[in-house]
């Protein structure tokens, strides 16, 4: 087991200077100068211009300025935003649980329908409810988000006004941030109101970002479970006289799961990419939407930290992942 | 956010943590989070809207107008050759406090040279705070028309320029301006947090920042001891919405009470809803097609008028525009003094467009570039649309334009490079003097280098124009003057002049008495709530 941590672990390292190297490089093809888009129209003499480029340290080689960018994140100094002058990690942690708070509850949404729906789907495999699940996650999965929230915004909050339109709380509602999680910090607050509040404006943000994990993991539990329905161990289970739950719940989902579980591990990344959106329709204050406004403006230290601190996240939920699996599993482990 | 949070908790007395906010709450809808609260090194509407609340300025433009009226100054002396100022400042303004500090003085002539010096003196140990990219005041040609700024006493300051400049107070009323507390600044500078002023600011304004939580709220409660009296509503809240029809459903809702930048699309459903206002001004803006007069075939002024009769551009501002855009004939808005309505713009005729260009050497046409900027703007909602409807136009009469365009920075650069024939731009005004325009977009000195004179233009008879109203205080003398460098201006026909865009401005009908700044920006000074 120590070796096959230890092969995955080292995985990581090459991943790591990937994704440096991408965040450092990629902005960079980008056509646009930093200095230059915030000038807009008043536009900016050569001389201030060459002094700010000097300022924000663009005026040195490239590489240069990758190897600058590597020591200070080996020390932990992800730099200063050029557009708020603020630390990047401390805009990517004061943002950062908001965007933790949304993707929990949707990939929680996401299973709590999901698993359930693909093992009745494989259980009434043909049946009206198997293609109607079915149908629906392909629905569900081809929605593009942006759409999606528009029509949900207009019918659910505007038409039906069950719920409230965006942002994270009612702006009523005084809640000081410690733990940043709202839900947490509003329970916790004097405030009943505010917990219902904070709790209400999570309902659509939530239903929107989980659809796509929705469905991939119910089409991914169908799947699975339809594999593992037929095999001869099941049909043991069932000549034993156990029951039809035991059977399905305990000795198919078991082995199910294992897929399942990785999808889960890919869909973290997925829900980064969603919450983008998400967080655009829906006023949410997370990294997705500070990561795209600074690709508009070319705040470069915010998007090489921005995306290096997220891939370093994705990159470790699935390292877990891989070590649960190998967990789950002792053939992974020892298939070397 | 933490700071903000530990602020908040320290400046707001306790039973706010836990209570909703008092009676007469306005929210508005804003569209962005702000880059910091200091206005001094920021560019963006969305910025200035955030720290305008929290400041004052010497003077101050009129709510809902360009004219300049007594801020921190009450009064003012100009020397007769227009070069030294003399402001005499307001006793008794208070200064707002918060968890970093607690103001000991009141507002005076300190603070006053400090706002110039920190944007002015290289030495000054705020020059470089932030930012050192001091944007308007560099822009406004502070640094050369700056001679001194002294201390009279504590309540006088006097200001001694190299030569006179009538729009100079309007300059001081803009956003740059903002005055900052000098005790406040050096405290933090001791501190060794120094940034902190402009993250944590203290203003002497109507509100003061209770908390800014990034891309979701900034609170400000009403500042009981402002100088001008109390703000009619208690707490002012923004409630940060980036998507258009997100902003729009939440004012549907009553979730926000103003809202800016609507989507055209949505203007229909506006207008029928009930609870909604939608108020009108035309923005104090131009969208323009300039031709570069240096470039050939657009030195000769035949071919540029030819092209102005080819645009059909009535049919550009229907399409594009929607309601949301008025035709414009001149360089400055309607809205700005000095604008000369009896000039008559060059009509839509193709045929006589195409005689034209034959008489200039063009009788089957010529091919050109025309550029298009790849983003919207305040004043052109869709520049490439707009090149493609003027593409259509101008084949009719031969002419071959090819659309062309790049990322916004390169675009804007290389425009100012003069690398265009022709290319749309357009600017919005800063201090509703129309110097601001005409002399800045269409004088000789910005035609030189990268300025954003755009079009080249250098025009003797126009230059002398702009460039003695400038130098000259009597309003009368310099709207006559002004009067004539727009006659000048269509003979010339530097560019085809699109539209002025309106500002429209969705409300609910329980706000009271909520003004359109001509500049663009939201002020809730004087805005009430009914039935609260």
């Amino acid at each position: 087991m120590l070796r096959f941590i230890l092969t995955r672990v080292s995985l990581v390292i090459p991943t790591f200077i990937g994704i440096t190297l991408l965040a450092f490089f990629l902005i960079r093809l980008v056509p646009g100068d930093p200095i230059e888009t915030m000038a807009g129209e008043r536009g900016i003499d050569a001389a201030r211009h060459e002094q700010l480029k000097k300022d924000f340290g663009l005026d040195k080689p490239l590489i240069i300025q990758y190897g600058y960018y590597i020591e200070r994140v080996l020390h932990g100094d992800l730099g200063k935003s050029i557009v708020t002058r603020e630390s990047v990690l401390s805009e990517f942690q004061t943002l950062f649980p908001a965007t933790v708070e949304l993707a929990v509850c949707a990939i929680l949404f996401a299973l709590f329908l999901g698993i359930p729906a693909g093992i009745l789907a494989a259980v009434r495999r043909n049946s009206i409810f198997d293609h109607g699940v079915m149908g629906i996650s392909l629905t569900g999965y081809s929605m593009p988000i942006f759409w999606w929230g528009l029509i949900l915004i207009l019918v659910v909050s505007v038409q039906l006004g069950w719920t409230p339109v965006s942002g994270r709380i009612d702006v009523l509602y005084y809640i000081e941030p410690v733990t940043g999680f709202l839900l947490i910090d509003s329970f916790f607050s004097e405030d009943e109101g505010a917990f219902m509040s904070a709790l209400g404006h999570l309902i659509l943000p939530t239903i929107v970002l989980g659809t796509q994990p929705l469905a991939t993991i119910a089409r991914m539990t169908r799947s699975a479970m339809l594999e593992v329905l037929g095999e001869d161990y099941i049909r043991t289970a069932k000549a034993k006289g156990l029951s039809r739950f035991r059977v399905i719940g305990l000795h198919a989902l078991r082995n199910a799961l294992i897929p399942v579980v990785t999808v889960i591990g890919l869909q973290v990344g997925v829900l980064f990419t969603g919450a983008i959106l998400t967080e655009t329709i829906f006023s949410w204050p997370g990294i997705g939407k500070w990561l795209i406004e600074a690709i508009f403006r070319r705040d470069y230290p915010v998007l090489q930290g921005g995306l290096l601190l997220v891939g370093v996240i994705v990159m470790s939920v699935n390292l877990i992942v891989d070590l649960t699996y190998g967990l789950i599993n002792p053939r992974i482990r020892h298939n070397r | 956010m933490k700071k903000s949070a530990l602020f908040a908790a320290i400046c707001v007395p306790a039973f706010l943590a836990a209570a909703p906010l008092a009676a007469k709450t306005l929210v508005y809808c804003s569209e962005g989070s702000p880059e910091n609260f200091y206005p001094g090194v920021n560019t963006t509407g969305t910025s200035f809207d955030a720290s305008t609340q929290v400041y004052s300025r010497i003077v101050e433009f009129e709510r809902g107008g360009t004219q300049v009226q007594p801020g921190l100054a009450e009064k003012w002396d100009i020397s007769a050759d227009g070069t030294v100022y003399t402001f005499h400042l307001r006793k008794g303004v208070k200064w707002h406090t918060n968890k970093n500090f607690k103001p000991t003085r009141d507002m005076n002539a300190d603070d006053i040279v400090f706002m110039f010096e920190r944007q002015w003196k290289q030495d000054n140990p705020y020059f470089k705070v932030t930012s050192p990219n001091h944007s308007y005041f560099d822009d406004m040609g502070m640094p050369k028309l700056l001679k001194s700024v002294e201390k009279v006493d504590a309540y006088t300051v006097k200001v001694t320029l190299n030569q006179p400049e009538a729009p100079f107070l309007a300059d001081l009323a803009m956003e740059f301006a903002a005055v900052q507390s000098k005790e406040y600044a050096d405290a933090m500078l001791k501190a060794g947090t120094p940034e902190k002023i402009d993250q944590d600011p203290i203003g002497t304004g109507p509100f003061y920042l209770v908390q800014y939580q990034k891309d979701a709220t900034i609170r400000y409660k009403s500042f009981p001891e402002y100088y001008g009296g109390k703000a009619k509503i208690d707490d002012l809240v923004f409630s940060i919405t980036p998507d258009a029809s997100v902003r729009w459903a939440k004012l549907q809702k009553g979730e926000c009470h103003v809202m800016p930048y609507p989507n055209p699309a949505d203007l229909d459903a506006m207008k029928k809803d009930p609870n909604v206002t939608i108020l009108d001004q035309a923005g104090l803006n131009i969208g323009y097609l300039a031709y570069n007069t240096t470039k050939k075939p657009f030195d000769d002024v035949r071919v540029r008028k030819a092209i102005n009769m080819a645009i059909d551009k009535k049919a550009i501002v229907d399409a594009v525009y929607l309601s949301s855009g008025v035709p414009a004939k001149n360089p400055i808005p309607p809205s700005m003094w000095s604008y000369n309505d009896a000039i008559k713009d060059d009509p839509y005729d193709p045929a006589a467009a195409k005689k034209l260009l034959a008489e200039a050497g063009y009788p089957n046409g010529l091919d050109t570039d025309l550029w298009a900027m790849p983003v919207q703007r305040p004043y052109n909602p869709n520049a490439k649309r707009i090149g493609e409807l003027m593409q259509a136009d101008l084949a009719k009469i031969g002419v071959k334009a090819e659309i062309k365009t790049f990322e916004w920075g390169e675009y804007r650069k290389r425009m100012q490079a003069g690398e265009h024939q022709m290319g749309m731009l357009g600017w919005t005004g800063d201090n509703g003097d129309p110097d601001n325009f005409l002399h800045t977009l269409l004088g000789c000195a910005s035609a030189a280098g990268n300025g954003s004179n755009v079009a080249k233009f250098c025009n003797k008879s126009f230059d002398d124009l702009v460039t003695k109203a400038k130098v000259t205080t009597d309003v009368k003398q310099r709207t006559e003057l002004y009067k004539q460098a727009q006659v000048i201006f269509k003979e010339q026909a530097p560019w085809f002049t699109i539209a002025h865009a309106v500002q429209l401005k969705p409300i609910r009908k329980e706000v009271v008495d909520f003004k359109l700044s001509p500049f663009g920006r939201h002020t809730f000074y004087g805005v009430d709530i009914k039935g609260k």
